[in-house]
């Protein structure tokens, strides 16, 4: 038995039964990272050392009962753009390369209160923006399938990380893809919540009404167990949902034998690579055999979700990222002579190229005079969308798509090119504009050994019918123990 | 043309600080002072991943100030950011209400210079966070943000361009200050800025029904700078048009020592604020039920304590208008009314002596040191014949200087009056002895000369004897 090929939920079993300590699980993954690091380059920051005092520590808090929860030491990783107090959260940015928060993010607090032991903070694109970890300021970190490929984006650390089995789960933050696109690229499973399920709190913003924080876990149950943990009101996010507490583990194994799948062809057509088409229709006739109600239908409105998601995420991110001016903390230019100087220069110096055009978009789209064009528009689309959304939902339990139209492309073959990386999110988007749940699992590798991952959609806070798709599709398939990521060069 | 044929166009944005006790969007505490950067946390100091929670007190006083300026309220209404960098601004928005404030179409009732009653329009009252303060740095260059007042919850009432001249312009500051206090949603100090406007000024030919181009001046906290740089700023641009030249659209700083404007930002700095809801917050939704609990706990408004004045205390129209134009004399007045059971007092010394000497030294009616049972202490002291009137005025210049107990200032200052009989007496027959001109004069008849022989004792005993006793003894020994 290798113990970081084990899911948490396995781990939570073997601690139990006393056949691993806490010591053993965090040595296997600090040297884990020790040995894979060095290729993935999945951390900004790791803590190895502080991972292995803490382990100490925790497991005599077990002993002496100070602790009670099954998750206490339990390795996690997290996206660096979630604020631990005492580490460093860059966003992987040269703006915030040496910011240390004198906070904890909500979720962060909640994973201290499980006893969870913190691996490291995970690479991702600058400020979240991006679909390939490429836009890091600091790293490019690989895809473990195929070294030269991306681990897609924006938290490609964290699902590199999961894939590489340097941590046995991590946070990611979904604002348009990024935790359900690099999951599936990596061959893991990634889930976004409804909006409002889990707290902002700490969560550095990219676009604050699409933004959410989710899981990235080995197998579907471990997402269940890890939204266990992070989902619920927080007094201190306005947009968090005062709603009842769930055990998502619960639905699991329901049968979904007569659940009703609604497949939209819109997101099969044109630009949808044939083999991860060929793969999602097997996964259909899985479903089918499974007893599920499948039926295709037309969801017209989704074309317009990427140009929508564009207006909205960029207005919002050119607002929210205004705070890094270089007074309070983060980068300072050297070079000024004046206030505007010190603006002008900071952000020049500290923003990178991705990050700079978004802001420049969603400025031009606020501007006076083009307000109503864009930014009134888009927020007259969008209702539209969410309408679509919960006029199929009045019909099926499920949505599934594929969750990227292409697998993990190669390094540098689309940085350059913003246009066809925004494109990466066109299956996923269209979820964070209607605030809806999302799950990507993987359903199979194409004929070069690439995971292919599909998306199931689910209505608001209906979390638990996607994770029991999902669980059942698992079950049947197995993909795990089926294929491995090799570490191609 | 002369100056006379121009008609001034005065609107006004004015910002109260709200007395809530805690930030409107973090708990931090609202007070004022401090060191730099204590009454601060990671939502205020706009550190990344924080998030702004609203207030809801804030809420409730902005309907409570809009109840008492006869606004509408929105059952629906939102949060919008206002976009711009400056080192005040941690966040680099400011979190305001654009098109969807909470109070909208409200009225202010004034007097115009004639003395007739006008009314004059309030746009609209919404809800909004403060800025830091930039200190100048003592110990080097450039300047120290102090980021204690960022979030404080302000309320910025927007009048309608209805005012026509700066003391109207006075007028209606005045009142709506008066109206914050009795409603007690602002402490209203304007030399703590706690309440500060933005004036709107134009100037027209009378007659005209367009308006002329108006400038901004910002940020002003003095009645007396206000009226000024209107008045200078109007003449200025009379000036402009008289030599025919035009009104440029510009935000101005008033520069209160030299008693100029200036012009205070190039037009390459226009802003475009690109307001936009604030997805961080979530709409506003007041019920019926809500508001109409606000205004039934609305405390009594000057007008309605103005009729009661009239009716119960017996005070002139002007006297109970007076009292009644600033919370903290009113209250002052209700306080030593209820201890001394004299109105009329109380009344006399508020408008007299004590508003004479406010206007003297410039000071507002909330800057009186001095309390309630203080004031009482002085009537009573005269009441009891301690000390006369006249040296009760020479005691409440003192209790301006430094308040204390009235008793206190009377022995230290060695004012009691002398009601010892054998001692006025002394001084009675002194009196006499030295005028036997104005003796005879009395005797003779004209009693004007008592008053004489009376203000001769008072110099001698420095004002400190009592009035009706050497009256009295005076009358006694010239009939002897």
């Amino acid at each position: 038995m290798k113990i970081t090929e084990l899911t948490v939920h396995e781990l939570q079993d073997k601690l139990a039964s006393g056949e691993l300590t806490v010591t053993q699980i965090t040595k296997a993954y600090t040297d884990r990272i020790q040995e894979k690091e060095g290729q993935v380059e999945a951390f900004v920051t790791t803590l190895t050392d502080e991972a292995t005092e803490e382990a100490k520590k925790m497991e005599e808090k077990i002993a002496s009962g100070e602790i009670k929860s099954s998750l206490a030491g339990i390795p996690i990783g997290i996206k660096d753009n979630m604020c631990t107090k005492g580490v460093r959260t860059t966003c992987s940015s040269r703006m915030l390369e040496n910011f240390v928060a004198p906070y904890d993010a909500t979720v962060i607090e909640k994973i201290n209160e499980q006893g969870m032991i913190n691996l490291g903070k995970l690479n991702m694109d600058e400020f979240a923006m991006g679909a390939s970890t490429e836009y890091s300021y600091f790293k490019k970190t690989k895809n473990p399938w195929n070294l030269n490929t991306v681990p897609g984006g924006s938290s490609g650390g964290s699902a590199a990380a999961v894939a590489a089995q340097m941590v046995p789960w991590a946070l990611g933050s979904d604002t348009g893809g990024s935790i359900r696109q690099p999951a599936a690229f990596c061959g893991v499973v990634g889930l976004k919540p409804t909006y409002g399920l889990v707290s902002r709190y700490g969560l550095v913003a990219f676009a604050s009404s699409l933004d959410q924080i989710g899981p990235i876990t080995k197998d579907v149950r471990d997402a269940a167990i890890l939204l266990n943990v992070i989902a619920g009101h927080d007094e201190k996010d306005s947009t968090s949902q005062n709603i009842e507490k769930k055990d998502y583990t619960k639905a699991l194994e329901k049968d979904i034998k007569g659940i009703k799948i609604g497949v939209p062809k819109e997101y099969f057509g044109e630009g949808i690579n044939p083999e991860v088409k060929e793969k999602l229709m097997q996964a259909i006739e899985e479903y089918k055999k499974m007893g599920a109600e499948v039926e295709e239908f037309s969801l017209d409105i989704a074309k317009y979700a990427l140009a929508t998601y564009y207006i909205v995420a960029c207005a919002e991110a050119s607002s929210n990222l205004g705070r890094f001016d270089g007074i309070r903390y983060g980068y300072r230019t050297k070079n000024f002579t004046n206030l505007k100087d010190i603006y002008k220069n900071s952000r020049s110096e500290g923003f990178g190229p991705e990050v700079k055009r978004r802001i420049i978009l969603g400025t031009y789209v606020l501007s006076s005079g083009y307000y109503d064009a864009y930014y009134k528009k888009a927020q007259l689309v969008r209702t539209l969308v969410m309408k679509e959304f919960e006029k199929a939902f009045a019909k099926y339990d499920v949505l599934l798509t594929p969750t990227s139209p292409t697998v993990a492309f190669e390094i540098g073959t689309r940085s350059n090119n913003p246009l066809e990386m925004y494109l990466a999110d066109i299956c996923t988007v269209s979820v964070n504009i209607a605030g809806l749940p999302g799950i990507s699992i993987p359903c199979g590798v194409d004929s070069k050994g690439m995971p292919v991952g599909m998306q199931l959609i689910g209505n608001r806070f209906q979390e638990e019918k996607i994770l029991n798709a999902a669980y059942a599709y698992e079950q049947k398939t197995n993909f795990r123990k089926t294929y491995q990521p090799e570490f191609k060069k | 043309m002369s100056r006379e044929d121009y008609e001034i166009v005065i609107g006004l944005e004015v910002h109260a600080e709200l007395s809530t006790k805690t930030k409107i969007f973090c708990s931090c505490p609202t007070e004022f002072g401090g060191e730099p950067n204590t009454h601060t946390c990671p939502i205020c100091m706009a550190m990344p991943g924080t998030l702004p929670v609203l207030n809801e007190k804030v809420v409730e006083y902005a309907v409570k100030a809009g109840l008492a300026t006869n606004c509408e309220i929105a059952r629906d209404s939102k949060n919008d950011r206002k976009n711009y960098f400056y080192p005040d601004l941690p966040k680099s928005y400011q979190i305001s209400q654009y098109d969807k404030p909470l109070c909208e179409h409200g009225v202010v009732e004034i007097e115009d210079d004639e003395g007739n009653p006008k009314t004059v329009r309030l746009t609209r009252i919404h809800i909004e966070e403060d800025a830091g303060k930039l200190n100048h740095n003592e110990f080097g260059g450039g300047s120290l943000v102090d980021l204690n007042r960022a979030g404080v919850p302000l309320i910025e009432s927007v009048s309608e361009p209805d005012l026509r001249s700066a003391k109207e312009a006075e007028r209606y500051l005045r009142k709506l200050k008066s109206i914050f206090e009795y409603i007690e949603v602002s402490d209203c100090k304007m030399q703590e800025g706690s309440l500060r406007a933005d004036v709107n000024v134009s100037v027209r030919k009378k007659g005209e029904t367009k308006f002329g181009t108006r400038t901004e001046m910002k940020n002003m906290n003095s009645f007396r700078a206000i009226v000024r740089a209107i008045e200078y700023e109007a003449n200025r641009q009379i000036d402009v048009l008289e030599e025919g030249g035009v009104i440029e659209q510009e935000t101005l700083r008033w520069d209160d020592v030299s008693g100029r404007t200036f012009s205070m930002r190039d037009k390459e700095d226009a802003q475009d604020y690109r307001y936009f809801p604030d997805p961080d917050l979530v709409a506003i939704r007041l019920s019926d039920e809500y508001i109409e609990k606000i205004r039934k706990e609305l405390p009594e408004l000057p007008e309605s304590r103005r009729k009661r004045y009239m009716e119960e205390f017996k005070l002139s129209e002007k006297d109970a208008r007076l009292l009644t134009a600033s919370k903290y004399l009113s209250d002052l007045f209700e306080k030593a009314e209820q201890i001394t059971g004299n109105a009329k007092a109380v009344a006399n010394w508020i408008l007299s002596d004590i508003s004479r000497i406010l206007n003297e030294k410039e000071l507002e009616a909330d800057q009186i040191p001095f309390t309630a049972e203080e004031l009482d202490k002085v009537i009573q002291l005269i009441e009891k014949g301690t000390i006369s009137s006249a040296i009760a005025k020479k005691v409440v210049e003192v209790l301006f200087e430094n308040p204390k107990d009235p008793e206190e200032i009377i022995q230290e200052k060695g004012w009691i009056q002398i009601s010892d009989e054998g001692a006025i007496l002394e001084v009675v027959k002194k009196v006499i002895e030295a005028n036997p001109q104005s003796v005879s004069d009395f005797k003779g008849g004209k009693e004007k000369a008592l008053g004489f022989l009376v203000g001769q004792a008072m110099k001698e005993t420095k004002g400190k004897a009592n009035p009706q006793m050497l009256n009295q003894m005076f009358k006694e020994e010239l009939s002897k």
